[in-house]
């Protein structure tokens, strides 16, 4: 089963690398972009019985280790 | 004899540096790899700068797992005095031994200079060598110094005298770094036992350093 991670700084939480390349796209004439985001995406394999056993371990890994919840936030994704 | 143990990731890189400034101090100091799962008896735990693990994943994310940390936890619960500096600090975070987290620098840039930071409260162990108010020339570096905390958190840290120090120019006037929130460069925990800061103290302890007073701020734990 396949596991992705989507870990980004938390909305309010300034994102510099973001900022950067907003700046950089609005000098290269893309005017219409307002903020840009950006996260890291954790592609994990893993064994699981179901999508719902995978949900619950990946939930705790992004708990402990993969997120900072105190800047971050994260979404999962279970692929089969 | 005063005794402390130097914790020592893969990837740390000033246990050298901190160990030569402790022992000018007078501090017996023993280096401890990071799978030992005691640490030996001692009054200071330090966790020095560097880049534990390469940065992986987010600064001291990895190493606060390594098996040593768990002795620490124990020993800064009971009230052993712990100091965090730059990575350390960012292990420290991570950890939940001290509050917030370190992000990216605001200009995306690692800054290393020789900066100025000053006093905002003394009534701790660490710090009381020195004056509240005071400026201190010390070094930086690092990547990811920008101190994150909620404004809730950093109510708590107002409300228990936890801000150690803030960037400032040579006058004292508040600077702008690295985009900390309210130009915070390091605080302690509520009990006063576990301390964290992003400039290098144990860079600042000879005048051919360019400046001694990274010797003030340590020698608090001496006495």
């Amino acid at each position: 089963m396949k596991a992705v991670v989507n870990v980004y700084l938390k909305e309010g939480v300034l994102d510099p690398q973001g900022k950067a390349t907003r700046h950089a796209l609005e000098s290269l004439g893309f005017k219409n972009v307002k903020e840009v985001r950006i996260g890291k995406q954790i592609v994990l394999d893993l064994e699981a019985k179901d999508k719902e056993e995978a949900l619950k371990e990946v939930e705790q890994m992004s708990e402990t280790l993969l997120a900072n919840t105190v800047i971050e936030d994260y979404d999962i994704e279970i692929k089969e | 004899m005063k005794k402390a143990a130097v914790l020592r990731f893969p990837g740390t890189n000033c246990e050298f540096d901190t160990e030569y400034a402790l022992k000018r101090e007078g501090f017996d100091v023993q280096i401890v790899w990071h799978k030992e799962e005691k640490l030996p008896e001692c009054d200071l735990v330090v966790v020095p700068g560097g880049f534990s693990y390469g940065d992986y994943l987010r600064s001291g994310s990895i190493a606060r797992f390594a098996p040593i940390m768990k002795a620490v936890e124990a020993y800064a619960k009971e009230g052993g005095y712990v100091l965090g500096i730059c990575n350390g600090f960012q292990i420290l975070t991570e950890a939940g031994l001290l509050p917030g987290a370190l992000k990216r620098n605001n200009n995306l840039h690692f800054i290393s200079k020789m900066q100025h930071i000053k006093v905002v409260n003394n009534d701790n162990k660490f710090l009381q060598n020195c004056k509240v108010g005071e400026v201190l020339k010390v070094p930086v570096a690092h990547a990811d110094g920008n101190y994150y905390i909620d404004d809730k958190g950093l109510e708590e840290l107002k409300k228990n005298n936890q801000i150690l120090v803030r960037y400032c120019d040579e006058e004292g006037n508040p600077m702008v770094l690295n985009g900390s929130v309210e130009q915070i460069a390091g605080v302690c925990n509520k009990e006063k036992n576990v301390f964290g800061l992003m400039p290098h103290p144990e860079r600042a302890i000879e005048a051919v350093l360019g400046s001694v007073d990274g010797v003030k701020m340590l020698r608090g734990f001496v006495s």
